[in-house]
């Protein structure tokens, strides 16, 4: 097995600098590299320098639809990436949206929605379901050496 | 324009006639009230034509005569009392009787207009019922707004308070699931953490009683002659150990005594949430000068930091509720973003302001002007929309220049 080929790469956005810390110890302890952002001036400055195969954004941040604007934005720069939007919006406002159907699809420009809080296992699945076999495989060869 | 309906309901031809050309092209102007009101006017010949009218769509003001053939005007009065409308009805009335005016009065009528009368009666009497209106109608908006407002704060307070519960939570969940490793030292920052957004959490229910206590009026002020730079000092004690840890140095300027009418609490509560500020945003090693000056009714705190600083649209924003700066340098420093929000509302409940004058990177100043004596109507700031500054009333007497 080749261990030297590069660990997948996560991009974190949150304000919540509690979350970050969380989801990057288990991420890496998983294998995977992780780079996190505090907003969205910083998740597009990190856009620039780095290539991340996946990012994990939260929707209320600097604007309470920063998350939203911003996967529009990496949708455009960069538009192979999967992108987990993570929200506690669908709980407080009871403002119901999701990704079943073709209408919010349209609009939201995320391939996964998750609510907080989330446990790590969801967003592992999330993950795996949106990254290429091989790079989770790769993941895991790396976090067992 | 916003328009009135106006129903004119008499049998005499020459009474609606009159009525209807008066009102043409008339127009009131209501003292606060932006838009300017005009009037449409329609004409009933009888009380039964009138409750057609009426059960169709209900005017918003109804003139009515009294005596009618058919259903009188009282009739018509009577009938439409249950109506949930803000129709207001004004009694046209032979000049002799006036106990029926009464009695119409009684029964619900607005006012009443007593025949013959002049175009100018006429005008007056529609004048003041269509400031009635519109100043109901202002209020209703306010109330609306205000609802508004509040409903927003409730939502994001719901966001702020849940943000440290899934922090703790996935803390605890990582520890309960031994993610950490072999190792105890991360267990123990994650438990330290923990600890820091459980402070952050308490204090933040700390803040949103005070904004309670201050928004609801009901705290018992007490406003007496107050040392404005001893409490300073005992403010400036209870930071001293935090402000060590970190080598700030913290000054205190008041040239003369400073002495205002104020109440001790809410003094102590400004400065507390700008000292605080100005340390938590400091860098270490950096320095906190509190300055209070007085000119003429005018007494200034002055805080100044050698901290982060901000932006313009930073500074901007910064006074709103629930509004906190959040970038690289930031994100490790807690606060509830209400602090300065309590700073603005107990500077407005002194008729004073408060401001920031800031350069990104290099520090900033935070001023309360506070009027003393203060000004005697306590207005709260006019609510705005969440993440927007209050604007306060002024002071009474203009600053000297």
């Amino acid at each position: 097995m080749n261990t030297t080929s590069p660990k997948p790469q996560v991009l974190l956005v949150d304000d919540d600098s509690d979350f970050l810390w969380q989801q990057k110890v288990q991420l890496e302890a998983d294998g995977f590299e992780v780079v996190t952002a505090v907003g969205e001036a910083d998740a597009k400055a990190k856009l620039a320098e780095r290539h991340p195969d996946l990012a994990v954004i939260d929707v209320m941040m600097d604007n309470p639809d920063t998350g939203f604007t911003l996967c529009y934005y990496i949708r455009k720069v960069a538009p192979r990436i999967p992108l987990i939007l993570v929200t506690s919006i669908v709980s407080e406002t009871g403002m119901d949206f999701a990704l079943a159907s073709d209408n919010d699809r349209a609009w939201i420009r995320a391939d996964a929605l998750l609510a907080k809080p989330i446990r790590f296992e969801q967003l592992r699945r999330e993950i795996d379901r949106l990254l290429p076999r091989e790079a989770t495989a790769q993941a895991a060869t790396a976090a067992a050496h | 324009m916003d328009l009135l309906r106006v129903l004119v309901t008499d049998d005499e031809l020459g009474m609606r006639l009159g009525v209807t050309r008066t009102l043409r092209g008339f127009t009131v102007q209501v003292p606060d009230v932006e838009e300017e009101i005009g009037f449409v006017v329609e004409e009933a010949d009888s009380g039964e034509a009138a409750l057609e009218k009426i059960r169709l769509s209900p005017p918003q003001i109804l003139f009515l005569d009294h005596k009618m053939p058919g259903i009188s005007g009282l009739d018509v009065l009577e009938a439409t009392q249950h109506l949930q409308s803000e129709m207001l009805t004004i009694m046209i009335t032979a000049y002799a009787s006036i106990e029926t005016a009464v009695q119409a009065t009684k029964r619900g009528a607005y006012d009443f207009l007593a025949k013959p009368f002049t175009p100018d009666e006429l005008r007056n009497t529609i004048r003041k019922a269509a400031t009635r209106l519109a100043l109901a109608k202002q209020a209703r908006k306010l109330a609306e707004e205000k609802r508004q407002v509040r409903f927003q704060f409730i939502r994001v307070l719901g966001h702020e308070l849940k943000a440290p519960l899934n922090a703790v939570e996935g803390y605890l969940r990582m520890l309960q699931e031994g993610r950490l490793g072999d190792r105890l030292p991360p267990y123990g920052e994650a438990v330290e953490r923990s600890l820091l957004r459980i402070e952050g959490m308490r204090k933040l229910v700390a803040d949103l009683l005070d904004v309670t206590h201050i928004e609801s009026g009901q705290r018992q002020r007490q406003l007496e002659s107050t040392d404005l730079e001893l409490v300073a000092q005992s403010v400036l004690e209870t930071f001293a150990p935090e402000a060590a840890a970190r080598r700030i140095e913290i000054k205190l300027h008041a040239s003369d005594p400073v002495r205002l009418t104020a109440d001790r609490g809410e003094m102590e509560m400004i400065l507390n949430n700008l000292v605080s500020n100005a340390i938590k945003y400091n860098r270490d090693g950096g320095r906190v000068d509190v300055r209070l000056t007085r000119e003429a009714d005018r007494v200034t705190i002055a805080v100044s930091d050698t901290g982060i600083g901000l932006t313009p649209e930073e500074s901007d924003r910064l006074f709103g509720e629930f509004v906190r700066i959040r970038n690289e340098k930031t994100q490790n420093i807690l606060g509830s973003g209400l602090g300065l929000s309590i700073v603005k509302k107990l500077a407005c409940l002194y008729g004073g302001d408060a401001t920031v004058v800031s350069q990104n990177g290099v520090g900033s100043t935070f001023a309360v002007v506070l009027c003393d004596p203060p000004v005697a109507d306590l207005a709260l700031p006019t609510p705005r929309h969440s993440g927007e500054a209050s604007l306060c009333p002024p002071c009474n007497t203009p600053a000297m220049a």
